[in-house]
């Protein structure tokens, strides 16, 4: 894992300290709200429905075991005992108060961690695949790379006021566990005639507007990654437009002026800032790669595991994952328990992930943009120990990519932008097919709500997505099918007129008991759409 | 009826204005009439509030129920954490919202 310099420690313990002083002077009244607001929002603290709300960036959704403690800390000291881990592989923390916000932040700083650029229209948290540094199909580690944009990110003065937020990915295998092309800049790491280098994909994202980004360049040297990326984002600062926040973001521009003139303007850019000399020195990035070294995997593993235990053979099947190294397996913690809130921890939760991590997983985890947590690294023989402790902790949900696997984002019960609560939805679609034998039987379903346009909760990259919408003052949820966050990227279709909160349960249902009928051997439910087309389901739907 | 409501400015929790002083619970809140603007004015001027709003609501015979669905899950808390309500010792609380 990247251990903060001098540098990074520097800064992040003097913005502790000057918003400690911003804090201060507004709890004075020295300044107004209007002029705190975006002080605030730069430290990522919002004012949500019920009280101020925390969003802590956890780079890449890398943590080690000493962080994972202190976001159980936080849960305790500062909040109601629990947290809540988001699609952007963040954490956030709904009733922090605003006079203990600058103590807490300078608890974070202990352990290299701040909430800097968790908001505003600035490059927010890089994101990445959770499998990183032990998926078998990845040609490189994506880490180094993102750790890179990290560092070039954070408090960029060019790009701290950018037309609209900014959000980037980077993934180096060709299956795509980071929505890579529903980012503003999405970037695989391929390989080339034996050489590294990087395809940009520019202009996508969800929200009101979802698009599907674009291949911009097929390969940037490795060398010029840095400098190619400044370039996208100059274009952007430069034509993005800035009088109207719904048509502000990259995916608007590349779209209005069409993604091949984008690309020229970006390589016309590109050959400016390329004299620049902004990309680093290979010691550099040899220095910045050398965090991210393999851990000391034993050789020699038994690879037999005892399957006896019928619960634990479930759960291998559904949340295990192969490792790259001979011997290992990547552990996938579901946070969806049936009926519970999606992406939720208590602080003892929390804990306990962070014991397994620092003794099964060479002292790692990862948050994914699912809102579930993996253990990367644990030797096969440790597995069953693994999966006892994760039951006694009810964290041992046997569900990954299941119909039960929601994302959800907060919605109106917690977030004030929303229309409509998505949580209840979550829960009740999962307690109706919380038989395990039900689910399996569905295979990989992914199904993803948001209570509002936003569309936090990913539902238009969802196999069926859910969408809160307000009528009249009466939450109402639109359904739609179709869509997909992963290789097979797709944006899901709507269905037809919206229903009530049961009726969406029942529609779901109805959709999923369609997809039995028609599915061929092999077949996902997404599959199957994409064969048969909306009708057949439409007309299950609706009658 | 018209409530006024906002956050308190250290805490963050959700307020109701109670007549002369600031309230968690809606049962507290008292109509403001035509007067809300004024009393929003110099209120959040005190920073004694944090982002004050003029909602409407009915009045029943429990206390004041907001219009909108939003400002009853800030009156109620959470629907999906009842442990978490101001009324947890209402298995009922979260119907209140609907």
């Amino acid at each position: 894992m990247y251990k903060y310099d001098n540098y990074d420690q520097a800064i992040v313990d003097a913005r502790v300290a000057e918003f400690r002083d911003q804090v201060q002077r507004r709890l004075a009244g020295e300044i107004t709200e209007d002029q705190f607001k975006p002080l605030r929002l730069m430290n990522g603290l919002y004012l949500q429905l019920h009280a101020y709300m925390l969003r802590v960036a956890i780079p890449y959704g890398t943590l080690d075991s000493r962080q994972m403690r202190m976001l159980a800390h936080i849960a305790r000291k500062y909040d109601r005992d629990y947290g809540h881990f988001t699609t952007r592989q963040n954490i956030q923390y709904n009733w922090i108060k605003l006079e203990e916000c600058p103590d807490l932040l300078a608890d974070l700083a202990t352990v290299e961690m701040h909430a800097i650029q968790t908001s505003g229209n600035c490059i927010r948290n890089i994101s990445s695949d959770q499998y990183a540094g032990a998926a078998a199909d990845e040609i490189a580690d994506p880490r180094p790379w993102a750790e890179l944009l990290r560092q070039w990110s954070t408090f960029h003065p060019e790009f701290s006021y950018l037309p609209r937020k900014f959000k980037i990915a980077v993934i180096a295998a060709d299956e795509d566990r980071a929505a890579m092309r529903l980012h503003d800049i999405g970037i695989q790491l391929v390989e080339r005639e034996g050489k590294l280098g990087a395809a940009f994909y520019v202009g996508g994202g969800m929200g009101r507007t979802p698009m599907i980004a674009p291949l911009i360049k097929d390969f940037v040297p490795i060398e010029d990654y840095l400098s190619y990326a400044e370039a996208c984002l100059r274009v952007y600062n430069r034509y993005g437009r800035r009088d109207n926040i719904y048509k502000a973001r990259i995916k608007i521009l590349v779209h209005e002026i069409g993604a091949e003139e984008y690309a020229r303007q970006v390589e016309e850019e590109f050959a400016h800032v390329k004299t620049l000399g902004i990309d680093p020195p290979a010691a550099e990035l040899e220095r910045i790669a050398a965090f991210f070294a393999p851990p000391p995997f034993e050789s020699g593993l038994n690879e037999d595991i005892d399957r006896s235990d019928p619960d634990f053979a479930v759960w291998l099947d559904q949340n295990v994952k192969p490792h790259k190294q001979p011997g290992y397996a990547i552990v996938n913690i579901s946070l969806k328990p049936i009926g519970g809130i999606p992406g939720d921890a208590s602080s003892a939760q929390i804990d306990v992930m962070a014991d397994l991590a620092e003794k099964y997983s060479f002292d790692e985890l990862r948050v994914t943009h699912a809102q579930n947590i993996v253990l990367p690294h644990v030797a096969k023989p440790d597995l069953y120990a693994v999966w006892k402790a994760l039951n006694e902790a009810e964290l041992a949900n046997a569900n990954l990519d299941l119909i039960s696997d929601i994302i959800a984002c907060p919605g109106l019960d917690y977030c004030s932008l929303a229309n409509a609560r998505s949580i209840p939805i979550a829960q009740k679609i999962a307690t109706r097919f919380a038989d395990a034998e039900r689910q399996r039987d569905l295979g990989e379903l992914k199904l993803k709500i948001s209570g509002c346009i936003n569309a936090c909760g990913h539902h238009h990259a969802g196999h069926i997505g859910i969408l809160g919408v307000d009528r009249k003052g009466v939450e109402n949820y639109q359904l739609t099918l179709g869509g997909s966050g992963a290789e097979d990227v797709s944006i899901g279709k709507i269905t037809g007129p919206g229903f009530d909160e049961d009726g969406i349960v029942d529609a779901v249902e109805r959709a999923t008991d369609k997809y039995k009928e028609l599915r061929e051997p092999g077949e996902r439910f997404v599959d199957t759409y994409r064969r048969v087309g909306m009708e057949p389901f439409k007309e299950a739907i609706y009658g | 009826m018209k409530l006024l409501t906002g956050n308190d400015l250290a805490s963050g929790a959700v307020t109701w204005w109670a007549g002369s002083w600031w309230s968690i619970h809606i049962e507290d809140a008292v109509d403001v009439g035509e007067t809300g603007e004024a009393i929003l004015a110099r209120e959040e001027g005190a920073r004694r509030v944090n982002a004050p709003y003029i909602i409407d609501a009915i009045a029943t015979p429990e206390g004041p129920r907001p219009a909108h669905i939003k400002d009853r899950v800030r009156a109620l808390g959470p629907t999906v954490r009842p442990d978490l309500t101001l009324k947890p010792a209402d298995p009922q609380a979260g119907e209140w919202v609907i």
